[in-house]
């Protein structure tokens, strides 16, 4: 589990602004930016960006490990064929387990469901706060004030143990199960972020002009507001993917997820069941643990170089000597 | 002063959230967990106790739900929480006051440090932008940050512990050696015993301060205040204070209280990596033990611990700014 | 008292560098009173920054020379301008509400202020304060009170109090006026014109509002795209503007009393300052385009005692190069009394 970083102001009275905002094109604000044009830009960023760059690169490998996990590695992940607790050796990369299964295998075909997790309660925690954060700074006034309520809430009750004691009474679901409880619990931060940038948008030129021109608020919302807030809601995906990397694999390592099913946060779990560390089988802890870290480097790397692109003023700057005239 | 009201009845809303889920949640379960718990302790319990639980639980009893609810707020709140299965016969509250102390003391201190130290750096890391420091901290930490919490605590056990053996690994004290009481080796061996844990939780923590800290710092430089400030030939050292990060930490106070959530898991994973005995130990250990009193009571517990906290940077914060205070 | 000679600005970007000030001379006595116009984005501000030496990465002095009260002060560090800062010059910006440090109080902004200049003594520090704000007429009691608490105007004015704290000889104003109503705007006005009258400060003002400046202003400054324009003593520039875009700017204004007129902008927009046009930066808009313009880049002119940079007036002397801007008050101006071919203004040479 780690803490989240953000390059601004999260808290929506400290300013209604946030600096996450898609910087209007140059000329005037009138224009709406197209969602395309908010794509193109970012494909730019990234590129140009180094952590963007770095960020981008480790997705793509995990990507790709998930997706053609025969590709790279040759044995099966569950079969306990072979001499169990082996060093490292060409044969078997990390070593094998104590009930004698290849580690490597386990790792890359684990990514799967790591990334399966990722994904899915990324899109869906950012679809939550999406749906809820612009309803409540759209509809404004009773609606806003219930909705934020449920939010703040939500987001000052301590998720993790929450988490545990729901997974406890449903005695370790599968992954099934950790998807839905971590969706349902883990929308409340991005959706205040979200509510707080629609908020400011509000009284945007452009919408006025929607406003005016006669449109429904709902084709606002959906048509003007959310192809704005583009970058905001990827910059929410990667938090929420990253959060739910992080819970699961946390809720996987105290056996709290199905122990049988293939996964970093399960390796952990059997790892430290057989005092992996402790009994010179460092990597069964390390290898797994190191995954998760670099998963975890990436959507943070991804989700700080989009802090950088949206707030010119946190670009790194090269100290320059000053010109004596 | 409305302000103050106002917050406090958004505590009070989720203390009694957490209430509800509390209620909830044993009778939502498929097959009412509880059930199973009370046939294994049936001819164990004393009838008070057993009362206790099925109040708690909702077991065995024909009321209805909001009466049941009732009954429940009732008897939270004159502090019966039951028996801890785990440990009968203890009770829940004398369990958790064995462990808080643990917890507090480690995680108190950490937090305490890793804001102090990471406030730091991040202002001066901001306020020199371009320098040496600046180009290390925001790669480095944001890496620290993303690592998971658990897995630092497992490679400082595998470097210092194992390897190295330089510090002990497990526990909060040599249990089978020590006496716990007011004597040196206790203290010596305390101290010995949180280092790893402590590290373990700083090192990850840290890079959030930090960077949160650095980032609003520099968009605080930008402002015309601080403009003014070297306008008016002010030391250096005062408008990175007095002006810059006076101004800058105001969101972080506000932040903290997101960040507690995270500050509370950290701790849990910890304490199980290093089975240090403190609330988050005992948690996985009651769930692991199926010890359903004992769960609901602890995450009670650390809601309010997180309110509290929260409490205190309002506090901070409303001291520190005196735009709240007359906004109200 | 303040030579400013070739200044440049430039701000590092990605797409190269933008030159958001360029080749700024002129030269100030004690005392003056000079107004800089120009419409937003023309680098009045960037030029009123660079001047205090209070520019940001990414912008930088990429040249020319500052020298106030004969000394250098371009690549100063601010540790040694800090002794020149606040007790020779001070800054009035344009937002109080972003100017002022929302946590501390007023009274204690003044009062790092002086403390940073070695005055320690609390009853001094007390009784300065109270006697700047009351110059400004506030009611010392407010030195208590956050920046939030007061009025736009009463902010503003205590800007200008704080700015008074060591009768500088030297204030420079970023539209002090611009966030203020128009009512608000002439009294703010009226009390700086005050001031200068009892304290003989010199002051630079910058400002969108060409018509306010030029009430009180001794000379004015006009800024197109980072150059200027067209730069005199304030009734000659403001009766009979030799430049384009200073007649485009006073047609702009209507005037409240007079025949009435068609109101005309000044169609299009400024240039993109990472790309500027070759020649003349107004010669898109302006109405008096000749072919030569679009080639070759107007250097500024002298005509009479005004400086315009426009091909119209190219038969007069060129203004020198950096070092000895002939456009002070105190030197008698040279030159172009005769040979006003080409130039369809007439009079108001001497």
């Amino acid at each position: 589990m780690a803490m989240p970083i953000s390059g601004v102001p999260t808290a929506p009275d400290a300013t209604g602004q946030l600096a996450g905002t898609e910087p209007g094109p140059t000329g005037t604000d009138r224009a709406r930016p197209p969602a395309s044009h908010a794509l193109a830009r970012m494909g730019r960023a990234v590129r140009s960006n180094r952590k963007a760059t770095a960020g981008t690169v480790l997705l793509a490998i995990f990507l790709f490990a998930a997706l053609f996990p025969g590709l790279i590695a040759h044995d099966s992940p569950s079969a306990d064929a072979y001499t169990p607790k082996l060093g490292l050796s060409t044969a078997h990369l990390l070593g094998t387990t104590a009930q004698g299964q290849d580690m490597w295998a386990q790792l890359v075909w684990g990514t799967r469901n790591v990334m399966i997790i990722a994904f899915v309660v990324g899109l869906a925690a950012t679809g939550i706060a999406v749906l809820i954060g612009v309803a409540a700074a759209y509809l404004g006034g009773l609606w806003d004030g219930t909705l934020s309520l449920l939010t703040d809430v939500l987001l000052v009750i301590p998720l993790f143990p929450l988490l545990i004691i729901i997974a406890g009474y449903a005695h370790g679901g599968g992954t099934l199960v950790l998807i839905l409880v971590i969706t349902v619990t883990s929308w409340s931060y991005t959706a205040r972020q979200l509510r707080s940038q629609a908020l400011s948008l509000r009284h945007r030129d452009f919408l006025e002009a929607a406003r005016v021109r006669g449109e429904r608020r709902l084709y606002i919302i959906v048509v003007e507001v959310i192809p704005t807030m583009t970058s905001l809601i990827v910059a929410s995906f990667l938090t929420n993917a990253l959060y739910a990397v992080l819970f699961a694999s946390s809720l996987q390592f105290i056996g709290l997820g199905d122990p049988n099913t293939q996964s970093w946060g399960t390796m952990l779990y059997w790892a430290e069941n057989n005092a992996a560390l402790q009994t010179g089988q460092p990597m069964w802890a390390i290898a797994p643990g190191a995954c998760i870290a670099a998963l975890g480097a990436a959507f943070a790397l991804l989700n700080y170089a989009f802090d950088e692109i949206g707030n010119p003023a946190l670009r790194p700057v090269r100290k320059k000597r000053v010109t004596r005239a | 002063m409305r302000f103050a009201l106002r917050r406090l009845g958004f505590f009070v809303l989720t203390l009694w959230a957490a209430l509800t889920l509390n209620f909830l949640l044993p009778r939502l379960m498929p097959g009412n967990p509880a059930l199973a718990m009370l046939s294994k302790f049936h001819g164990q319990l004393g009838p008070g106790t057993l009362h206790a639980l099925e109040v708690l639980f909702g077991v065995n009893t024909h009321k209805s739900l909001p009466a049941q609810y009732v009954s429940y707020l009732h008897q939270v709140f004159t502090g019966n929480f039951g028996p801890s299965l785990d440990f009968y016969p203890e009770s829940v509250t004398s369990v958790i006051g064995g462990a808080i102390w643990w917890t507090v003391g480690l995680v108190g201190v950490t937090t305490v440090l890793a804001f102090v130290l990471g406030t730091g750096l991040g202002i001066v890391s901001a306020w020199r932008r371009g320098g040496r420091l600046d180009s290390v901290v925001p790669p480095v930490f944001v890496i620290t940050s993303a690592i998971p919490y658990f897995w630092m605590g497992m490679v400082l056990v595998l470097v210092f512990g194992v390897s190295l053996g330089w510090l002990p690994t497990q526990g909060g004290y040599y249990v089978s050696t020590d006496s716990p009481g007011l004597n040196l080796t206790f203290f010596q061996d305390v101290l010995s015993h949180a280092i790893l844990p402590a590290m373990a939780l700083l090192i990850t923590t840290i890079g959030t301060w930090i960077l949160t800290m650095r980032n609003t710092m520099i968009t605080t430089l930008a402002e015309d205040y601080v403009r003014m400030a070297r306008a008016k030939g002010l030391p250096g050292r005062r408008i990175m204070v007095d002006y810059a990060a006076r101004n800058a930490i105001l969101p972080n106070l506000t932040g903290f209280a997101m960040s507690l959530g995270f500050v509370v898991s950290g701790a849990i994973l910890i304490e199980y990596v290093f089975n240090y005995p403190g609330v988050g130990y005992l948690l996985l250990q009651a769930v692991q033990g199926e010890d359903y009193p004992l769960e609901q009571a602890l995450f009670l517990f650390i809601t309010v611990a997180v309110l509290l906290a929260i409490l205190v940077a309002d506090i901070a914060t409303a001291l520190l700014d005196p735009r709240t205070r007359t906004a109200g | 008292m303040l030579q400013v000679s070739g200044l440049t600005v430039e701000y590092a970007m990605e797409r190269g560098a933008v030159r958001a000030v360029e080749d700024v001379s002129f030269d100030l006595a004690p005392g003056e009173f000079i107004g800089v116009v120009g419409e937003s984005g023309c680098g009045k501000s960037t030029m009123l920054f660079a001047i205090a030496q209070l520019l940001v990465p990414p912008a930088e002095i990429t040249g020319g020379s500052v020298i106030f009260q004969g000394r250098s002060m371009v690549g100063l560090t601010d540790k040694q301008l800090a002794a020149v800062r606040w007790k020779d010059l001070s800054v009035v910006m344009q937002s109080a509400m972003n100017a002022l440090n929302p946590v501390k109080s007023i009274g204690a902004q003044f009062r790092d202020a002086m403390r940073a200049h070695g005055v320690t003594s609390k009853a001094e520090i007390a009784g300065r304060s109270a006697e700047v704000l009351r110059m400004v007429g506030i009611d010392p009691v407010h030195l208590k009170s956050y920046s939030h608490q007061l009025s736009g105007g009463m902010r503003q004015r205590s800007m200008i109090a704080m700015a008074m704290l060591f009768t500088p000889d030297l204030v420079i104003m970023d539209e002090p006026t611009s966030a203020l109503d128009v009512v608000a705007q002439r009294s703010l006005m009226v009390q700086i014109k005050d001031l200068q009258q009892r304290l003989g400060f010199a002051i630079i003002f910058v400002t969108h509002d060409m018509s306010l400046v030029s009430h009180f202003s001794d000379r004015l400054m006009v800024m197109y795209a980072g150059q200027v324009a067209e730069f005199g003593p304030t009734r000659q520039v403001f009766d009979a503007p030799r430049h384009p875009y200073s007649t485009g700017l006073l047609e702009a204004f209507p005037s409240i009393r007079g025949p009435r007129v068609p109101l005309t902008g000044i169609p299009g927009s400024p240039p993109d300052l990472a790309r500027p046009p070759a020649g003349c930066r107004f010669a898109p808009r302006c109405p008096r385009v000749m072919d030569e313009c679009r080639t070759t880049p107007p250097a500024l002119y002298q005509a009479g005692r005004v400086q315009v940079r426009c091909l119209l007036h190219s038969s007069r002397n060129e203004v020198l190069a950096p070092g000895s801007p002939a456009g002070s008050v105190s030197s008698v101006a040279t030159g172009g009394a005769a040979g006003s071919a080409g130039s369809a203004e007439a009079g108001g040479d001497e």
